[in-house]
């Protein structure tokens, strides 16, 4: 018995040690193009020495802050870039959890007719690519001159005008609230407006969270829009928009390294939020999954 | 068994009829049992209302009916009545004086949008009808009518809804629905780089840019279509299962009893998704360019002569992006699963044991099983958004490398959306990109229907509850 035990343990203990050989390497390689990209902002380009383009080895042979300093340096807009791609994110945050937690709440709590109906409808809505519409909305923006100079209003109007269709995580976790308390509340007199505002919102403070977190990080990796809109003008470009310019065009050679430095102080209060949130998006996350 | 699915069949559209029927029946009853102030409101919305004291939603009707009205008259009908040609008179530049003809792309947005208001005039018509048939029946009754204080009111208790979803359904209506139809009805037109507005006139074509999709001729779009709807669906199988299974089981791995820091490792896989993708990807594309820094340490090392074609060879691309897309996949899985794993009830394995089965049988057994009746659903929505997974294979590569066997500019690694996205913007070929979007629709619409129905939670609700 003690022996067969002894043998289990063994066993068990060589698992685990595998396991953690494979964590190890797994981490190497999902922590390695962030060490990369970390390592390249540093690199400096002396000329003799190194360049700012891609290179060949990873550990940079002289460090400086030569990239972080073009940033600030007023030879471009990255400033601009940054505080625009804030704006939006922050307007888009707010804006669209409070029009998803609207669309949530008439949906799970109230019945009215043609309910199923507008579900299937934005379905089915929901099927087609979002491309699709990019012309027409340009025109409809550039009609209300939210287009190029004004692409910034323009581009948080387009964000939060469709919000309305992602209302299914929100919704489940309403669904799980229950209808009772509603009950109690209407008949001690209570509006559906006032159960709304000051007893289902305050109990959903993780959907909430996490609502607006997705709504705040979409911002920041979105091309297609912010381009086609913002379209030729430099200054109401997004980060995104702006800076893989310096990743794609002719010369990139020389911009790699600033383009790592821009990408690293985009990243980190983006990871920093993200990482201190982390709960709440895991929890939506899961709750979306499981009732798709 | 035949018989009942005819029935079923003819069932929404009896159903259409009967209802339309029984709207027209009342309506009828409502002008010849109405008094005058009904029959007044048949032309004057909401006159029946204002005149029997509830003045906010009598003015409400008429100011809605002014509004329309003098929308469809003062500036949606000279567009309107275009809609059929789509405009005829061209803009005449060959002067020095420039003199405007029609705008195609206006006649065709704001037709669209002066039908809808049609459409809205009707239905807010036969609103107030209904109200007033409503409002005369209570007086027959001998009951009061609500007043316009208790009217204002209900918008935040009874009809709350009504206010929670005026603004969304307005924006989605604006910036979804109208743009959606503009673009379908664009697929039956040859709006082109030929057919530019405002210089240009474009007009309708019937199912042409269809024929085109379908014609495998060296100038159609048959082959292309073919490969970049194949490659498609081929991505988002694997994108979707790769990821999926991997994920799984880096979730069992950091889950397995005995291994600690299990945040540690957590947080170290969530970076990916806390790092904006266009920072990340736009680094690992990079990574694996000729002059990146894989293939760098590779010849330096001597392993191999010539850079290896990750981005320029069209199989090479397609499986580097398959690898990176695990990289970027397996996070969200992985936080998935976790949360997922730890509610399988814990004696199932307990008694699994006892019988002596192995870890695999206990995986293939128990939750495996679990974990595909769960997730069932949203395997199904990763899978068609995989269809459209356009930042991955954008940033990653732009659906390059290019190739001289496909038309409309796409490439080897292009999805239905990227070629959709290319068309838009590289050739302006609007007609082409309009038809491909509804193909899009049409394969995420099929696949969606077709695997709804065959997932276990659908058809048996309470397998694991």
């Amino acid at each position: 018995m003690k022996e067969k035990r002894s043998s289990m343990k063994r066993k068990r203990l060589i698992g685990n040690i595998f396991s953690y050989i494979l964590l190890i390497l797994i981490s190497l390689i999902w922590l390695f193009p962030f060490v990369g990209l970390v390592l390249n902002s540093f690199r400096s380009y002396k000329p003799g020495v190194e360049y700012g383009g891609m290179v060949d080895y990873l550990v940079p042979k002289t460090f400086s802050l030569d990239s972080y300093r073009f940033l600030f340096s007023g030879e471009n807009n990255y400033v601009q870039w940054y505080l625009n791609t804030i704006i939006i994110a922050i307007f888009t945050a707010v804006l669209q959890t409070m029009i998803v937690l609207c669309v949530s709440y008439a949906l799970s709590r109230m019945r009215f007719k043609g309910r199923t109906l507008l579900m299937r409808f934005w379905l089915i809505l929901g099927m087609f690519p979002g491309f699709l519409t990019m012309i027409c909305l340009y025109f409809l923006l550039k009609q209300m001159g939210l287009t190029q100079a004004g692409a910034i209003p323009g581009l948080i109007l387009v964000y939060v005008a469709s919000s309305g269709m992602g209302y299914y995580v929100c919704k489940g976790y309403f669904d799980t609230i229950p209808k009772a308390l509603d009950e109690a509340a209407r008949i001690d007199g209570a509006s559906r407006a006032r159960v709304f505002l000051t007893m289902t919102i305050p109990m959903s403070k993780p959907i909430i969270i996490y609502t607006a977190l997705v709504a705040f990080m979409a911002p920041w990796c979105d091309y297609v829009f912010a381009s086609y809109i913002a379209f030729g003008h430099d200054s109401s470009y997004n980060v995104a928009v702006a800076m893989q310019r310096w990743v794609w065009t002719g010369d990139y050679q020389g911009y790699f390294t600033r383009f790592c430095a821009g990408g690293v102080l985009v990243a980190i209060p983006i990871t920093i939020l993200f990482m201190l949130l982390q709960n709440y998006y895991v929890e939506g996350v899961t709750g979306g999954a499981v009732k798709g | 068994m035949e018989k009942t699915d005819v029935k079923k069949k003819k069932g929404p559209v009896r159903d259409f009829f009967c209802t339309l029927g029984a709207d027209l029946r009342e309506i009828g009853t409502t002008w010849s049992e109405g008094d005058g102030k009904t029959k007044l409101s048949f032309l004057f919305f909401g006159i029946g209302p204002i005149m029997r004291g509830r003045r906010l939603l009598g003015v409400t009707f008429l100011v809605v009916e002014a509004a329309l009205i003098a929308f469809i008259a003062g500036f949606g009908w000279q567009y309107f009545s275009k809609l059929g040609t789509l405009g005829t008179v061209e803009t005449n530049a060959s002067s020095r004086v420039t003199t405007y003809g029609d705008n195609s792309f206006l006649i065709l947005l704001f037709g669209l949008l002066t039908l809808c208001a049609f459409f809205a005039l009707i239905f807010i018509w036969r609103l107030n009808v209904r109200e007033n048939r409503r409002e005369e029946l209570l007086l027959k009754a001998g009951k009061h009518l609500p007043s316009s204080k208790s009217d204002f009111e209900s918008l935040f208790d009874s009809n709350f809804d009504k206010t929670l979803l005026a603004l969304p359904v307005i924006g989605i209506f604006v910036f979804t629905v109208l743009p959606i139809i503009f673009m379908i009805c664009v697929a039956f037109t040859n709006y082109d780089a030929n057919h530019q507005a405002p210089s240009k006139l474009f007009t309708w074509v019937g199912f042409e840019n269809f024929a085109n999709l379908f014609s495998f001729g060296t100038d159609g779009f048959g082959s292309t279509f073919a490969t970049v709807l194949i490659w498609t669906l081929v991505w988002a199988f694997f994108a979707t299962f790769l990821c999926y299974f991997l994920g799984i089981a880096v979730a069992m791995l950091i889950n397995k009893k005995g291994i600690r820091f299990k945040k540690f490792w957590r947080t170290i896989l969530v970076m990916t998704i806390a790092v904006p993708q266009f920072v990340s990807l736009l680094y690992v594309a990079k990574l694996f360019a000729a002059d990146g820094l894989i293939n760098g340490t590779l010849l330096r090392l001597g392993w191999i002569k010539e850079a290896l074609p990750f981005w320029t060879d069209p199989m090479w691309a397609r499986i580097t992006i398959i690898v990176v897309n695990i990289w970027i996949g397996i996070p969200y899985l992985m936080l998935i699963a976790t949360g997922l794993l730890m509610n399988i009830p814990e004696d199932l394995y307990e008694s699994a044991r006892i019988d002596g089965a192995s870890p695999w049988q206990m995986f293939r057994s128990i939750t495996l099983p679990y974990m595909l009746f769960v997730t069932g659903p949203f395997l199904l929505t990763q899978f068609t958004g995989n269809l459209n997974n356009f930042n991955v294979i954008y940033l990653l590569n732009q659906g390059n490398p290019k190739s001289m066997g496909l038309v409309g500019g796409a490439g080897g690694t292009d999805l239905l959306v990227t070629w959709l996205y290319k068309m838009t913007i590289n050739d302006t070929n609007y007609r082409m990109a309009a038809v491909i979007g509804i193909m899009v629709f049409i394969v995420t619409a099929v696949t969606s229907l077709v695997v709804y129905n065959f997932l276990p939670s659908v058809k048996d609700e309470e397998g694991f509850q």
